[in-house]
C-alpha cells in the first residue's frame, strides 16, 4: 500500500503539543489518558511479565538439566510450568501487542488518540492488578495451581486458593482485552483520517481490527470456562464433573473454543508489523495487500472452526476427527499466501539488514518451520502419536516465541527511534538478534527430538534416553534468557545515550508516523487530522 | 565492520552449539525419531510422518531458497535497485492452488489412517484401564484372561529418583505388576478414571487414549512383534503425573495362557479372609507395605505430609480421633482434594492394616488394632 500524502497537514512541530499537561510524577502515569504513554506503559508491563515468565522457564529447564529431582518438586514444576505459560501468553505477548497498538494505530490512520481514552487508562491499569493476583498464588496455602495453562478439569478442583486468584486474575485480564479491543475496534473504524479509506490503512491496522474482533467473540469464552470452575471449586456445581452430570471433556471444548482463536490473537499483530517491517527493508511495497487482508480474515474465520484439532485424544468420533483434520490443514493456504507474499515483496527489493529486518528474517524463517510442524500436528492420526509431547512443546514455542517475540522485538527495534527521538546501539542489536536466534534453536529444535521418541511435557522428571536432548535444551534456554539482559541494556542505553533519530528513519519506512510525524512523536499528534489522497 | 563482528560471534555460538550436543550425546544414544513401530496402525503412521516430511524437506528448500537468494542477490550494499511491483494475481492464485493440492495429496492417507485407528471393532480381548492418582488398575473384562484385575504403578525407587542411587536403565519405565497381552491379538482397551484426567499411551503402539473420569472410551493395538513396551501418562493429573508409566508386555499365545493360568492361582491365594483376626504388629506390618504404595507419595514417609495441600497425619486429629471417621474418609476419600476413594482399591485387609499403621507410628500412639471386619461393616 501506499498512500498519496498531501504535506500541508502535518502538524507535529506545534509547541504546545510536545509536553503533557497536568499531574507530575507517578500521578502522571496512573491518571494519563494518552495512548503514548499507555502505550509505553504496556510494553514496559509486558516486558516485566517477559523476565518473570522467563525465570519460571529457567527454573523448568534447570530442573530437566538431568534427569531425577534436583531442584524443586514436582508439585512446584507444575506450579512453574503453569504460571509461565499463563503469565507469558496474557502477561508477556498480549499486552505488548496492545502496547503497539496503542502507539502506532493512532499515528497510523491520522487519529489524535484512542476514541476512548478514559477507558483506555482502565484497561491498562487492570493489568497490574491482575499480574499482581498471578504471582500471590504463590504465596497463598497451596501455592499457584499446578495445572498446566489450559487448567483442565476437573484437576483444578484439587488445587488451593491459588486456582481462585488465577480465575480473578483471568477474569480482570479478560476484561482489559475487552476494552481495549473495542477501543481499536471505534478508532479505526470511526477516526481514520480524510482519505484513509479501509483498504489504505496500514496492514498492521487491519490485523489488530481483525485480532480485536477475535478478542471480542473470544474473551468472554475463556470466562465462562473459568466462572464454571470457580462455581464447580466452590458453589457444588457440577459443569464438569460426570458424577454431577457435567463432562470434564465440556471444559476443553470451551477452552479450546478460546484457544484456537487465541493463538491468532497472538500471532496477526505480529503478522501486521512484519508486514511492515519487510517491504521498509526492501525498499519496495508490502506485495499483495488485498490478498493479505484476505488471508488476515480467512485465517481470523477458521480459527473458530478448528478447536478440537487440540483434543483428538479425548476420544471423538471419525467424523469429528476428520472434520477438524480437514479444517486444520485449510489453515495452511491462507498462511502459505501471507509467507509467498512477504518473500515476493523481498523479491527484487533492495534489502539491506538492520537490527529490525534481523528479526522480521528470523521470524519469517522460525514462524514457517513451526507452520511445518503444525501441518505434521495437523493430521489425526499422527497428532495422536505426539499429543502432549515435547513434539508439541516445540512446534508452539517455534510459532509464538518465533512469532510473537521475534516480531515484538523487531517492532520495538523499527519504532523505537520513532517512539523516543533515540537511536538504538545497532551493533548491539545484531548481537541480540543473532544471539536470541541462535539460543532459541539450541533450545527448541532439540524438542522436536524428544517428543518424536515419545518424551511427556509436563513432567519434572525423564527416562535417560531423553538426557541429551534436554541437556541441550537447558543449555540454550539459559543463553537465550540472559540474551534478553543484553535487549535491556540496549533499550537503556538508547533512552539513556542514544543518538538523535531522524524523523524518517528509515529510508523505506511510509507510514503516516514515518511521512508526517517528527523524531519523537509529539505529545499529541494529528490534532488537525492529515488529508491523504 | 561491526557487522561483521556480531556474524562472527554467530558462527562461533554455533560452533559451541554442536560441541555442547556432542558432549552431551556421548552419554547416551541419540534417539531422534519415533519409536520403532510394533503394530501395523504404528506403522501407518510412521510412513504418513515420513511422507508429510519428504514433502516438508521439499518446501523447505523451495521457500527458503527463494528467501535465501533474495537475501544473498538483492541486497542494497550490492547495489540491487529496488523493482517496484506489487501485485500479480495469476502469481497470488498460483500459490494458493498449490498448497490446496498438497493438502488433498495429503488428506488421502492421513484419512485412511484415523479410519484404521478408531477401528475398535472384532477385538479378541478387552482390558479396562483406569487412570488413579498415580497409578493404573488394569481389569481384563473380555477374552482369555477374564477376571484378572491388578494396580500398576512405579516400581523405580525413590533413591533413584533422589539421586542417591544408581539409575537403572529402565528408569522411570518400570512397573510393578506389567500389562500382559498376546502377540498378535487384536486388543481392544477401555479407559476411563477415579480422580481427574490421565492418558494413557504406548509410543511404539501409536495408542494413546485420554483417562477421563465418569466415562468410558476405546481405542485398540494389535501388537505383531513379542517383547516389553514402555509410556507414560501423557495428560497432566497432578504432583506424580511423570511417575506413572505405562509398561505392556507382549507374549506368544502360549506364553500367555501361562501367565493367565499363573495370575488366577495367584489371585486365590492373595485372597484376605476379611472374618480374620490380626495382631496389632501384624497390621502394622502390613500396613506399612499398603502406606508405602498408596499413601507415600502425598502424605510422605514422615507422616507429615506437604501441608495444607497434603494434610500432615503426624498429630492428625483424624488418625488420633474416631476410627470409624478415618475408616470412612479412606474408604470414601475427600471430595475436591487428592484424596481418593481407596474402598474401591484396596480390600478391607489392606484398608485395615494401613490405618492400624498410620495409627501406631511417629507420633501417633493410638495402641489400636482396626480388624478387617470393622472397615467391612463400615463399606456402604
Amino acid at each position: 500500500m501506499s498512500a498519496i500524502l498531501d504535506d500541508h497537514a502535518a502538524d507535529g512541530h506545534v509547541a504546545h503539543d510536545d509536553h503533557q499537561h497536568g499531574y507530575g510524577g507517578m500521578m502522571r502515569w496512573i491518571t494519563t489518558t494518552n495512548h503514548k504513554d499507555i502505550g509505553t506503559m504496556y510494553l514496559w508491563f509486558s516486558f516485566a511479565m517477559f523476565m518473570v515468565g522467563g525465570t519460571m522457564a529457567l527454573v523448568i529447564r534447570a530442573e530437566l538439566f538431568s534427569p531425577g529431582l534436583q531442584i524443586v518438586n514436582p508439585d512446584f514444576f507444575n506450579q512453574m510450568t503453569t504460571m509461565h505459560g499463563l503469565i507469558m501468553v496474557f502477561g508477556a505477548i498480549m499486552p505488548a501487542f496492545v502496547g503497539f497498538a496503542n502507539w502506532l494505530i493512532p499515528m497510523q490512520i491520522g487519529a489524535p488518540d484512542m476514541a476512548f481514552a478514559r477507558m483506555n487508562n482502565w484497561s491498562f491499569w487492570l493489568l497490574p492488578f491482575a499480574g499482581s493476583l498471578l504471582i500471590m498464588s504463590f504465596f497463598v496455602p497451596g501455592g499457584a495451581p499446578g495445572v498446566g495453562w489450559t487448567m483442565y478439569a476437573p484437576l483444578t478442583v484439587q488445587m488451593g486458593m491459588g486456582m481462585d486468584l488465577t480465575i480473578f486474575a483471568i477474569h480482570l485480564l479478560g476484561m482489559s482485552s475487552i476494552m481495549g479491543s473495542i477501543n481499536i475496534v471505534t478508532t479505526i473504524l470511526n477516526m481514520r483520517a480524510p482519505g484513509m479509506t479501509l483498504m489504505r490503512m496500514p496492514l498492521f491496522c487491519w490485523t489488530w481490527l481483525i485480532t480485536a474482533y477475535l478478542l471480542i467473540a473470544s474473551m468472554p469464552v475463556l470466562a465462562g470456562a473459568v466462572t464454571m470452575t470457580l462455581t464447580d471449586r466452590h458453589f457444588g456445581t457440577s459443569f464438569f464433573n460426570a458424577a454431577g452430570g457435567g463432562d470434564p471433556v465440556l471444559y476443553q471444548h470451551i477452552f479450546w473454543f478460546f484457544g484456537h482463536p487465541e493463538v491468532y490473537i497472538i500471532i496477526l499483530p505480529a503478522f501486521g508489523v512484519v508486514s511492515q517491517i519487510l517491504p521498509a527493508f526492501s525498499r519496495k511495497p508490502l506485495f499483495g495487500y488485498a490478498s493479505m487482508v484476505y488471508a488476515t480474515s480467512s485465517i481470523a474465520i477458521l480459527s473458530f472452526i478448528v478447536w478440537a484439532h487440540h483434543m483428538y485424544t479425548v476420544g471423538m468420533p471419525i467424523s469429528g476427527q476428520l472434520f477438524f483434520m480437514y479444517a486444520t490443514t485449510l489453515i495452511a493456504v491462507p498462511t502459505a499466501c501471507k509467507i509467498f507474499n512477504w518473500l515476493a515483496t523481498m523479491w527484487r527489493g533492495s534489502l539491506s539488514f538492520e537490527t529490525p529486518m534481523l528479526f522480521a528474517l528470523g521470524f519469517l524463517f522460525l514462524f514457517t518451520m513451526g507452520g511445518f510442524s503444525g501441518l505434521v500436528l495437523s493430521l489425526a492420526a499422527v497428532d495422536i502419536q505426539l499429543h502432549d509431547t515435547y513434539y508439541v512443546v516445540a512446534h508452539f514455542h517455534y510459532v509464538m516465541v518465533a512469532g510473537a517475540l521475534f516480531t515484538a522485538f523487531g517492532g520495538i527495534y523499527f519504532w523505537l527511534p520513532k517512539w523516543t527521538g533515540k537511536m538504538y546501539d545497532e551493533t548491539l542489536g545484531k548481537w541480540h538478534f543473532w544471539l536470541t536466534m541462535i539460543f532459541f534453536n539450541i533450545t527448541f529444535f532439540v524438542q522436536h527430538f524428544s517428543g518424536l521418541a515419545g518424551m511427556p511435557r509436563r513432567i519434572p522428571d525423564y527416562p535417560l534416553i531423553f538426557e541429551t536432548w534436554n541437556k541441550i535444551s537447558s543449555i540454550g534456554a539459559f543463553g537465550f534468557g540472559l540474551s534478553q539482559l543484553l535487549f535491556l541494556y540496549i533499550i537503556v542505553k538508547a533512552l539513556s545515550s542514544g543518538e538523535k533519530a531522524a524523523d524518517k528513519q528509515w529510508e523505506g519506512a511510509d507510514s503516516l508516523e514515518w511521512t508526517h510525524l517528527p523524531s519523537p512523536a509529539p505529545y499529541h499528534s494529528f490534532v488537525t487530522p492529515p488529508v491523504i489522497k | 565492520m561491526q557487522q561483521f563482528s556480531a556474524r562472527q560471534f554467530g558462527r562461533w555460538a554455533l560452533a559451541a552449539g554442536i560441541l555442547a550436543l556432542l558432549a552431551a550425546g556421548s552419554a547416551h544414544a541419540l534417539e531422534w525419531n519415533l519409536q520403532p513401530a510394533a503394530t501395523k496402525i504404528a506403522d501407518d503412521v510412521h510412513s504418513l510422518h515420513e511422507y508429510v516430511m519428504v514433502l516438508i524437506i521439499v518446501i523447505f528448500v523451495g521457500v527458503f531458497g527463494v528467501m535465501f537468494y533474495s537475501v544473498f542477490a538483492h541486497r542494497k550494499s550490492q547495489g540491487h535497485k529496488a523493482a517496484n511491483f506489487h501485485e500479480n494475481t495469476t502469481v497470488e492464485i498460483i500459490w494458493t492452488v498449490i498448497p490446496l493440492l498438497i493438502l488433498v495429496v495429503i488428506a488421502w492417507p492421513a484419512t485412511r489412517a484415523v479410519i484404521a485407528q478408531k477401528d475398535t471393532a472384532n477385538s479378541d480381548m478387552t482390558i479396562k484401564v483406569t487412570g488413579y492418582q498415580w497409578k493404573w488398575g488394569y481389569d481384563y473384562i473380555k477374552g482369555e484372561g477374564e477376571g484378572i484385575s491388578f494396580v500398576s504403578q512405579l516400581s523405580t525407587p525413590r533413591d533413584q529418583i533422589e539421586g542417591t542411587a544408581q539409575k537403572g536403565v529402565n528408569y522411570l519405565l518400570e512397573v510393578d505388576n506389567e500389562v500382559v497381552v498376546p502377540v498378535g491379538k487384536k486388543v481392544r482397551i477401555l479407559t476411563t478414571a477415579a480422580d481427574v484426567i490421565h492418558s494413557w499411551g504406548v509410543p511404539a503402539f501409536a495408542a494413546k487414549q485420554d483417562a477421563i473420569p465418569g466415562f468410558i472410551r476405546d481405542m485398540h493395538f494389535k501388537a505383531e512383534k513379542t517383547g516389553t513396551y514402555r509410556g507414560q501418562c501423557v495428560e497432566l493429573c497432578g504432583k506424580e503425573h511423570g511417575f506413572m508409566p505405562i509398561v505392556v508386555r507382549v507374549v506368544s499365545a502360549a506364553d500367555y495362557t501361562k501367565w493367565v493360568d499363573g495370575e488366577k492361582k495367584k489371585l486365590a491365594a492373595l485372597a484376605d479372609d476379611p472374618a480374620k483376626i490380626h495382631t496389632l504388629d501384624e497390621l502394622k506390618a502390613r500396613g506399612e507395605k499398603v502406606y508405602a504404595a498408596n499413601c507415600v507419595a502425598c502424605h510422605q514417609a514422615t507422616g507429615k505430609g506437604m501441608p495444607p495441600a497434603f494434610p500432615s497425619l503426624d498429630g492428625s486429629k483424624i488418625v488420633g480421633g474416631p476410627k470409624a471417621d478415618q475408616i470412612a474418609l479412606v474408604l470414601g476419600g475427600k471430595a475436591g482434594t487428592a484424596m481418593a476413594a481407596f474402598g474401591k482399591q484396596l480390600n478391607d485387609t489392606e484398608i485395615a492394616a494401613v490405618i492400624s499403621y498410620t495409627r501406631n507410628s511417629w507420633g501417633n500412639k493410638t495402641g489400636e488394632a482396626i480388624q478387617p471386619a470393622e472397615v467391612k461393616s463400615l463399606r456402604k
